[in-house]
């Protein structure tokens, strides 16, 4: 146990351990300064002066890098503490420009909502030269508007210590310093994965993602298409709070209720595919080990990883499971045995995919991924924009009934729920892989050693007589750690599950944004995970082969995994990329 | 004509160098621009790879300071001092007419590879104001008229 030290904060007494900030002493003592460009452990740099403090000091000291001491005297809010927040303020808004009504991020702004806590009366306070950029917005899954953006560097830091990518930096000097990839590339021209880590971190709407929802109204809108969605495991544990419900509350149903509503002609489950992953990932793995195929075996179900692998591990590729992520193994299962089925014509089926992930719009522009012959899937809409199509088509979410998936593709298992948190993946393929190859019925289906928020877990799991030596890494910072590791000889695994995202595809870049003082109160993570862990832990059926539909599946079309025909629908490859995709 | 092939050949020397270093990205960036005269997009890579560190990051830093370009330089630079004294003494319009007469801005090369015009804080020369240089050469107490002729002494 570190030092005590205790300092009086407002006239508040506040006992802290050595090493504290002054903000993070003020948030235990539930005082709240303002902060803009700090974000908990990712950027901590006292660049933008709104969280300054009196300290009896000449100057006024930033709180989010000032370190307590004993006996420290601290006024957060004195008349000159909140004139120099106020001017800072409206020196930013002098270079924004304050489209407040057409941004995507009104009202969830934290630069709007500090002009207004701050009292800005007047925003154009300082009328000077302005700069003018260019929208970026060639990238398939992140628009970058600089007209917006405040310098804060909260995407730069999570791009290079999150996601150890790196592909946006300041650049310049002074009045002229903008956020910019080098040469001033567009993002689809640098290595960027696409995993949206930057605009879950951008406290303004500098950043957002690629809007689809356009798209999707107009194939709502086209009588001749059957339109076909689709949800991901982590939308329900999230979609929630766009409607001002608790983090961690699990919406499925009036999700499912919600997006009958907006027109779609059926409701299936990605976790239905999630399942069907699994089903192939399993036998995929056991093949690779019976055969002496190449391990580690690693998941390829998050695109964030797959685009980070096949540009800077290009080496690992052999190692990637070849299953498609599961939309696009729905997407395809919809577009031949359904269509086959219901017979609808391939080409007026229209899918549409709601997931916690910007890189899935990318994913799907992936032209290996057509195993009809047109894509698998046709749009790819985050959490955020389903929430936004939600509230203009004035549904009333919170009070909406509760419905159930369509049956024929929206049976699910607790395991595929578990999908969306990190260790969910693995954890389900080992339930299945167990039992496929010892031919038992596992007593214990909670494999806590792959769950938390642990950076890379690892564990041995006895299947049988073999030792499965596994490993799960979540963010790419702590996939290039795990790889890195395996390089250089001094670790080996048989399988490895990887989420580009912290915390797994709840935390994804498409998921609703939770700012840095929620974040300070609560692990949104953690929550968000427990939603889908508690769903699991409830279901009836908690094992991939045991989900009836998947079974009906195989039996009428498939024949067994990795057939012929699951290979040809379910199943992909990967490419090399360039870390410098254009040259000036 | 510069062989490129020796002189990538010695900026990876001067990565070998400095690359244990805190701090090398500096001196590495320096020594490059010594190489090469600028620092263009494949020698920023290099540095980026060779530092094992983003290219966002090197880039950065050449934006950062004035002294790294990006562009090649011309034959002939042109630095127009744009400190206090000269500033008042009518060193804008000098830079003015300097744009005009070779159809580059400030911070640009001209298409024949002769001329970079330059605007630069102040020289110290601030006795002769309005003050240029080109290259070595100073020209104190110019007035926009004799441009043309300072130009062409360069020219042939």
């Amino acid at each position: 146990m570190s030092k005590m030290i205790s300092l009086t904060i407002d006239g508040v007494k506040v006992q802290v351990e050595e090493g504290t900030t002054v903000l993070e002493a003020a948030r235990k003592a539930n005082i709240r300064i303002p902060t803009l460009c700090f974000l908990e452990e990712i950027n901590e740099i006292g660049a933008c002066r709104m969280c300054v403090v009196e300290t009896g000091a000449r100057t006024l000291q930033a709180s989010c890098v000032l370190k307590a001491t004993e006996g420290m005297d601290v006024k957060t809010n004195t008349r000159r503490v909140r004139h120099a927040r106020k001017a800072v303020l409206e020196l930013i808004l002098s270079n924004h420009d304050q489209q407040c009504l057409s941004c995507a991020r009104s009202q969830s702004c934290e630069l709007q909502r500090l002009a207004k806590e701050l009292e800005v009366f007047d925003s154009h306070t300082y009328k000077g030269e302005r700069t003018d950029y260019k929208v970026d917005d060639f990238s398939p899954s992140i628009v970058r508007d600089n007209n917006k953006c405040i310098n804060c560097r909260r995407c730069v830091s999570t791009c290079f210590k999150k996601q150890a990518v790196g592909v946006i930096g300041p650049v310049g000097r002074g009045f002229t310093t903008s956020i910019e990839s080098p040469w001033k590339m567009h993002l689809s021209e640098t290595a960027c994965i696409g995993c949206g880590q930057c605009i879950a971190a951008c406290p303004v709407g500098a950043l957002r993602e690629k809007d689809e929802s356009p798209l999707v109204w107009k194939l709502l809108h086209d009588p001749k298409k059957h339109v076909v969605v689709q949800t991901a495991p982590a939308v329900r544990a999230a979609l929630g709070e766009e409607f001002g419900m608790p983090i961690g509350t699990n919406v499925t149903g009036k999700m499912v209720a919600a997006l009958r509503r907006l027109g779609f002609d059926q409701v299936f489950d990605t976790d239905f595919a999630a399942d069907l992953t699994i089903m192939e990932e399993a036998t995929e793995l056991v093949s690779r080990i019976q055969n002496n195929g190449v391990l580690p075996m690693i998941t390829s179900c998050s695109p964030g990883w797959i685009n980070f692998c096949e540009t800077f591990y290009p080496e690992f590729i052999p190692n990637l499971s070849t299953c498609k992520s599961p939309h696009e193994m729905l997407g395809a299962i919809i577009k031949s045995y359904y269509a086959e089925k219901t017979g609808i014509a391939t080409g007026d089926i229209a899918v549409v995919s709601v997931m916690p992930c910007t890189a899935k719009k990318n994913e799907a522009d992936r032209p290996q991924l057509a195993a009809l012959g047109v894509p698998d899937v046709d749009a790819v809409i985050t959490t955020r924009e389903l929430a936004k199509m939600i509230k203009s088509n004035g549904v009333d979410f919170v009070s909406l009934p509760d419905e159930e998936y369509d049956s024929l593709l929206g049976d699910s298992t607790g395991a595929a729920t578990i999908f969306g948190a990190t260790g969910g993946v693995m954890e389900a393929a080992l339930r299945t892989a167990y039992e496929t190859i010892t031919g038992k019925t596992l007593e214990n289906l909670d494999f806590h050693a792959v769950r938390g928020l642990k950076g890379i877990k690892e564990a041995d799991v006895q299947i049988g007589d073999l030792t499965l030596r596994i490993a799960v890494a979540h963010s790419t910072a702590n996939a290039k750690i795990l790889l890195d590791s395996i390089k250089s000889g001094e670790k080996s695994y048989h399988f490895i599950e990887i989420m580009g995202c912290e915390g797994g595809c709840v935390n994804g870049g498409g998921q609703p944004i939770v700012t840095d003082e929620t974040r300070a109160r609560v692990d949104h993570r953690t929550l968000r995970a427990k939603a889908l862990y508690t769903a699991d832990a409830g279901s009836v059926r908690r094992k991939s082969h045991e989900n009836p539909g998947i079974q009906r599946l195989y039996k009428e079309y498939l024949g067994t995994p990795n057939s012929q025909k699951a290979h040809h629908l379910l199943h992909t490859h990967y490419e090399k990329h360039s870390k410098y995709r254009q040259s000036v | 004509m510069v062989d490129r092939k020796e002189q990538f050949e010695a900026l990876r020397n001067v990565i070998n160098k400095h690359k244990d270093e805190k701090g090398a990205l500096m001196p590495v960036m320096q020594e490059a621009q010594n190489i090469f005269g600028y620092l263009p997009q494949d020698v920023q890579i290099e540095i980026a790879e060779g530092l094992g560190i983003t290219l966002s990051e090197v880039y950065g830093v050449a934006t950062f300071y004035s002294q790294f370009a990006l562009q090649p330089k011309g034959e002939h630079v042109i630095s127009v001092c744009m400190g206090t004294a000269c500033y008042v003494k009518g060193a804008q319009a000098v830079l003015d007419k300097l744009s005009e007469s070779l159809g580059v801005a400030p911070g640009e090369t001209t298409a024949d590879g002769k001329f970079t015009l330059m605007a630069t804080r102040c020289l110290g020369a601030c006795g002769l104001a309005p003050v240029l240089t080109v290259g070595d050469d100073v020209h104190g107490r110019v007035i926009p008229d004799e441009i043309p002729s300072i130009i062409a002494k360069y020219e042939s």
